[in-house]
């Protein structure tokens, strides 16, 4: 059982060693954990665990390889009252109580458990998923003759209990996305040289240069540290994007005061990028810039990141004049454009703020996908931008 | 003093409320020697922990604030070369001996006391990326050599290792590996009240329960940029207490909004909600189930 704990956390992509197991053994031998489960999920995450990002992980796989131990007790008790009195829950039409009546105990334990591995956010209302409201089995304030409360009230917590809440999700790297570890993730997009006029006193070689002029004081000058990166921003402002408002504007926000930056242009488009470009998010068209003149203005070492959800109608992206927007029209397709901002700069890459898994149903995100390497905006996602960014290796787009 | 290290058992102190899981994590990281990572939100209490543990468990303690200049070596130990010039030029001092230059830092002196220590080493991540990687020979084997004279500094006793973390950079894995950790989640509701009581004993249960909702629901609010903490709770209630707010005020008003917002934004949206037709949740309930009471 232990050792499942070991191998389930490194299948659900926790980072543990040997080094990390054999602390826990170790504290085991010592006899720290106590006597109750709560004491060896409390010490066993805090030799396993080594970062708050993936406490959900933990949690989801502790409470599938545990809930044998003591979960089982403390839920069905509960289970046979609401098993025995189902009257008490009204609101439902006979024929759904019915088939609700169905579900007996082992059935609802087993899709309980199922459901908690693989639910990954919270819930209110709807039919299957554990949270609020709604008529699924599992949750809490909603209504289902033989439901499962989660959470709730209790005040003698047990390990289960712990486990099951799952308060750590917030903390996930790769669902959600606050300022600060956006910051975080972009502070890795760093590149120092040493260029310019040299200003800066080298005191190691000025000293060696002082012996070797026998004491006679010889100052070596150097020019100063920076950083050498210049940041091209395009961002989606379609109204696709907007329910990924917040997330986004999060991103503008850590790329504005990423001081660090040498350069930093934004641009703004609607669903494609075409001819034209805004320099604000309301897009007038006084305010645009031809995309040409960017392409001729800025060298190929400027990074290019775009921010988009790449979801739109394949005639906006294949067929020229596709653009949706009448206040601007485009002669050349988007295909065109985007195919161009890839060749002409080094380094780019897509940051979609849509989950990865729904990349593959949208045709236009596909082909998308081909031109940029395509990351999903979130912090993991950024992360691995910066990397392939800056990272050592080039990119190879297919660019056909 | 017995030598076993379980004769050190943390239990919390009076000025410092501490989960039980937080107690344990500190408890495992003084029975296996290691030293304890602690991450949490700014203003959850991760500096005032070593100084409890040290309180707690009866240690003296030495911390170690780290700036974004600090070096590895200077916790060890400085060579005050300097000095060392001055005395030669000015014939004070015995200059031939090396060792009268060798000042040691707060690793250091913990690893050449005869007593053990609780060693805080505060805000690691401020340092250089590097920086966790090069005291981690130190932290393992709890040893060093002085390069100028060839001592080799062993610590007599080991001392309990708090490390703080604010998350601003990575920590390298094999720094990671070697440490016990422990993240100070945001305290729940009764647990802030007992932190609340810790600050402002006595406080009116009804107007207590005011400031919670808010507090709560403001924390509740994503678009915030900022979130407030349990420190701005804490001197939020004490200019409530000062100006004589009383829960009626409170329902649906939420007045020194400065004491819990700190950004210009936040403070802008929360003016333009009250404005519009938003209203203040005033019962446990408006907060959603979470919260029930």
């Amino acid at each position: 059982m232990f050792l499942e704990l070991f191998y389930g956390l490194r299948q659900a992509g926790v980072p543990v060693g040997i080094q990390e197991w054999m602390m826990l053994v170790v504290a085991l031998e010592k006899g720290l954990h106590g006597s109750d489960l709560l004491s060896f999920y409390n010490l066993s995450r805090a030799c396993l665990v080594k970062s708050e990002t993936y406490f959900d992980a933990f949690d989801r796989v502790f409470a599938r390889i545990f809930h044998g131990v003591e979960g089982e007790l403390s839920v069905s008790e509960e289970l046979l009252d609401w098993l025995q009195n189902p009257k008490n829950f009204e609101g439902l039409t006979d024929e759904q109580r019915k088939a609700l009546e169905e579900l007996d105990a082992d059935e609802l334990m087993r899709r309980y458990w199922e459901t908690l591995e693989e639910q990954d956010e919270r819930h209110d209302g709807g039919g299957r998923w554990i949270g609020t409201g709604g008529h699924s089995p599992f949750g809490h304030g909603g209504e289902h003759p033989t439901g499962i409360r989660v959470g709730g009230r209790s005040q003698n917590r047990s390990a289960m209990k712990v486990a099951e809440d799952r308060r750590f999700r917030d903390y996930r790297t790769d669902s959600t996305l606050d300022l600060r570890s956006t910051k975080v993730a972009l502070r890795r997009l760093r590149n120092l040289t040493r260029q310019g006029p040299a200003d800066e006193l080298d005191i190691d070689e000025s000293i060696d240069e002082t012996c070797r002029n026998a004491g006679e004081i010889e100052l070596v000058f150097r020019p100063e540290r920076r950083n050498n990166v210049r940041l091209l921003l395009f961002m989606d402002v379609g109204g696709t994007m907007d329910p990924h408002y917040e997330p986004v504007s999060r991103l503008l926000t850590a790329f504005h005061e990423e001081r660090g930056l040498r350069d930093f242009k934004a641009y703004y488009f609607h669903n494609c990028i075409y001819d034209l470009v805004g320099t604000t998010a309301d897009m007038y068209r006084k305010d645009a810039v031809p995309t040409g003149d960017i392409l001729r203005k800025l060298d190929e070492r400027w990074k290019v990141v775009i921010v988009g959800d790449a979801a739109m109608h394949p005639a906006e992206l294949m067929q020229p004049r596709g653009n949706i927007n009448p206040r601007y029209e485009n002669e050349t397709r988007g295909i065109d454009w985007l195919w161009r901002i890839a060749k002409h700069f080094e380094r780019s890459v897509w940051l979609n703020p849509e989950p990865p898994a729904s990349w593959e149903h949208t045709r236009t995100t596909e082909i998308i996908g081909r031109l940029f390497p395509m990351y999903q905006l979130s912090v993991d996602g950024i992360a691995g931008a910066v990397g392939s960014l800056i990272g050592s290796r080039p990119q190879a787009p297919n660019l056909h | 003093m017995p030598e076993s290290s379980e004769f050190y058992q943390f239990k919390g102190t009076d000025g410092y409320i501490a989960s039980r899981a937080l107690l344990e994590a500190v408890n495992c990281a003084i029975a296996l020697e290691r030293p304890l990572l602690v991450k949490g939100e700014p203003g959850t209490g991760k500096t005032l922990l070593a100084r409890h543990v040290a309180e707690g468990v009866g240690l003296p303690m030495e911390s170690w604030h780290i700036k974004s200049t600090s070096k590895a070596s200077e916790g060890l130990y400085v060579y005050d070369t300097v000095q060392r010039l001055n005395d030669a030029r000015f014939g004070s001092g015995d200059v031939a001996d090396i060792r009268q230059y060798i000042r040691h830092g707060p690793l250091g002196r913990v690893f050449a006391s005869e007593e053990r220590h609780v060693l805080l080493i505060d805000e690691v991540d401020k340092a250089d990326l590097e920086f966790p990687n090069d005291i981690l020979r130190e932290l393992d084997e709890m040893r060093f050599t002085v390069m100028e004279t060839g001592d080799e500094v062993v610590a007599g006793k080991r001392p309990v290792v708090v490390i703080t973390s604010n998350n601003e950079k990575e920590l390298p894995d094999a720094f990671l590996r070697r440490c016990v950790f422990y993240f100070i989640d945001f305290p729940d509701v009764a647990l802030m009240r007992q932190i609340i009581d810790v600050h402002h004993p006595n406080l009116d249960t009804k107007l207590l329960d005011q400031v919670l909702i808010k507090f709560y629901w403001l924390r509740g609010q994503n678009e915030l940029r900022k979130k407030p903490s349990t420190s701005e709770l804490i001197d939020w209630i004490s200019a409530l207490l000062r100006s004589g707010v009383d829960e009626q005020q409170l329902q649906s008003h939420i007045p020194f909004l400065g004491s819990l917002l700190k950004n210009e934004q936040d403070t802008d949206a929360l003016n333009e909600y009250e404005k519009g037709e938003g209203r203040f949740p005033d019962k446990w309930s408006d907060l959603g189930p979470r919260f029930n009471q």
